[in-house]
């Protein structure tokens, strides 16, 4: 579904990211592991078409798309939920997920999407018309999610979607993106929480300093020795 | 007397509040300080002038056409300057809307000569008497009509989905761009609709105020004042900085002297800088 192929990216002329190759698909929860200032937001904002990449190739459904504005990547099915959430604080809740159908004519089906993230968070339906800068972190983040589900992707990513939560928060939004999965969603998910993240995926990499340098299963990342020492302390 | 002033100082404010409106909303959007925005009103008010003496459109009447002109003006001039420029470096981006003014406001010269011209036979003429309050029924005419513009302008950023839109990118860009939005395209849009209220500010003034080239400079210097006075990126507060600085400008102007009037208003957006930098009602764009 999407091909991530040696793509290197950076920030005026200082590398973020070398020769990164990556695949996802239909279906899959993908997770993208690594610490902090590892280049994992650079990855998703590439693939979104935020940050141009100096070389390589993206290519999602057939098309390639490393050199599409972020606007007509949005367009194809790819929604990048980014990290920090970035909800237009001044905006109710409300706006905030209509603005998430932005690309969406047909308002039936707006309003049937509307429903059914207000169903998978019940909470933005009950502060639609509070100004998101005023819900609390979690809620920023749900709201955030939600934004990005009505804009009706088929691969969704979501850059530490966990972020200043706490745990039981987190836990409560892992089980989100579980049911979002399971309908159908091909989710890509970047995290810093590596266990929770990779125990909640099909496959993950991990990257470092720019580079992917463990790929593989969920299960067989976790059982690694190097994502053991280096990530989860035993 | 105060009363007197103060209704006239209201008045004035609510033409400048309109003029600030549209700078303000660029700012938001695309942030770049319109530097040429008085030169645009300069333009709108020759406009207005052409269409009456030549067309026989009154000014006040007018006023949505010369909005639509410098609406659709706005897009040409996005399109061919500031959208290429807002790629190119920071000192560019500082200082192509000032090189703009300079250019119509000398073009203005060139072609139509430093002259004073007057639009002669506006159809709001006279005064009408409030209470103890003499108002001139074109000056009056005027700010209602500015009013309903900024009204309009208002609803259209919130109520419309292209509003959200322009509001989505002036708050946080390229969250807005992921959220599908076009930058490019609301840029344009965004800089025809400042366009749209400078025009729509020049053609309400070209019905009673004198026209010449470098009559928008001072509009374009108080309406920078408003928005920072409002906050930059703030359309409510802009306006509202407007209405403060037309009754600064005319008490001040009768009880310091009218020499002193615009030093009143730079003084208080000195003092309101200092003690409030982001401005009344400010947030700004990142």
């Amino acid at each position: 579904m999407l091909n991530v192929s040696s793509v290197s990216a950076g920030y005026g002329g200082v590398p973020a990211l070398s020769d990164v190759s990556l695949h996802i698909r239909p279906g899959e929860i993908v997770t993208i592991v690594g610490s902090n200032g590892t280049g994992k937001s650079t990855l998703a904002r590439v693939i979104s078409g935020l940050v141009r990449p100096t070389a390589g190739e993206i290519v999602f459904d057939g098309k390639r798309i490393d050199r599409l504005p972020p606007h007509e990547v949005v367009k194809l099915g790819l929604v990048h939920v980014p990290e920090g959430r970035h909800v237009f604080g001044k905006l109710t809740v409300e706006e905030n997920l209509k603005l998430g159908a932005y690309t969406q004519s047909d308002s039936a089906a707006v309003r049937e999407r509307l429903d059914y993230v207000c169903k998978l968070f019940p909470l933005l339906a009950e502060r639609k018309n509070q100004k998101a800068g005023s819900l609390s972190g979690g809620q920023q983040q749900m709201l955030a999610l939600g934004r990005g589900l009505m804009t009706n992707p088929r691969l969704l990513i979501l850059d530490e979607p966990s972020l200043g939560l706490a745990p039981k928060l987190v836990e409560e939004l892992f089980d989100s993106i579980k049911s979002i999965s399971r309908e159908g969603l091909t989710i890509l998910l970047i995290e810093q929480r590596v266990l929770e993240a990779l125990e909640l995926s099909h496959r993950g990499y991990v990257l470092q300093n720019g580079r992917i340098v463990l790929e593989g299963p969920s299960r067989d990342l976790i059982d690694s020795d190097m994502v053991r020492k280096a990530y989860l302390g035993m | 007397m105060i009363l007197q002033l103060a209704t006239g100082g209201l008045l004035l404010g609510c033409i400048y509040g309109l003029v600030s409106m549209g700078l303000s909303l660029i700012y938001g959007v695309m942030g770049i300080v319109n530097f040429a925005h008085g030169a645009f009103v300069m333009l709108a008010m020759y406009a207005s002038y052409w269409l009456s003496l030549f067309v026989g459109i009154d000014p006040v009447l007018g006023t949505p056409l010369v909005a639509l002109l410098m609406f659709g003006f706005g897009i040409v001039v996005y399109r061919a300057i500031i959208g290429r420029v807002l790629r190119g470096p920071f000192l560019a981006r500082l200082l192509v809307t000032f090189g703009l003014s300079i250019f119509f406001i000398n073009m203005a010269q060139f072609l139509w000569s430093p002259d004073y011209r007057m639009v002669q036979k506006s159809i709001s003429r006279g005064i009408i008497m409030l209470g103890p309050v003499f108002i001139e029924l074109p000056k009056l005419v005027a700010s209602i009509g500015s009013l309903i513009v900024a009204g309009l302008i208002y609803w259209f950023l919130r109520k419309t989905k292209t509003g959200l839109a322009i509001q989505a990118i002036s708050i946080d860009r390229s969250a807005a761009a992921l959220m599908g939005i076009n930058l490019e395209r609301l840029n344009a849009i965004a800089f025809g609709l400042g366009l749209a209220c400078a025009g729509a500010a020049g053609a309400l003034l070209a019905s009673y105020y004198y026209i010449f080239p470098d009559v928008g400079t001072m509009f374009g210097l108080v309406a920078l004042v408003a928005v920072a006075l409002g906050g930059f990126g703030s359309t409510e507060g802009a306006l509202i900085g407007a209405i403060l600085i037309g009754i600064i400008e005319t008490l001040g102007g009768f009880y310091v002297g009218p020499e002193y009037k615009y030093a009143l208003i730079f003084l208080a957006y000195v003092l309101i800088v200092i003690a409030r930098p982001k401005g009344l009602m400010g947030w700004g764009a990142d």
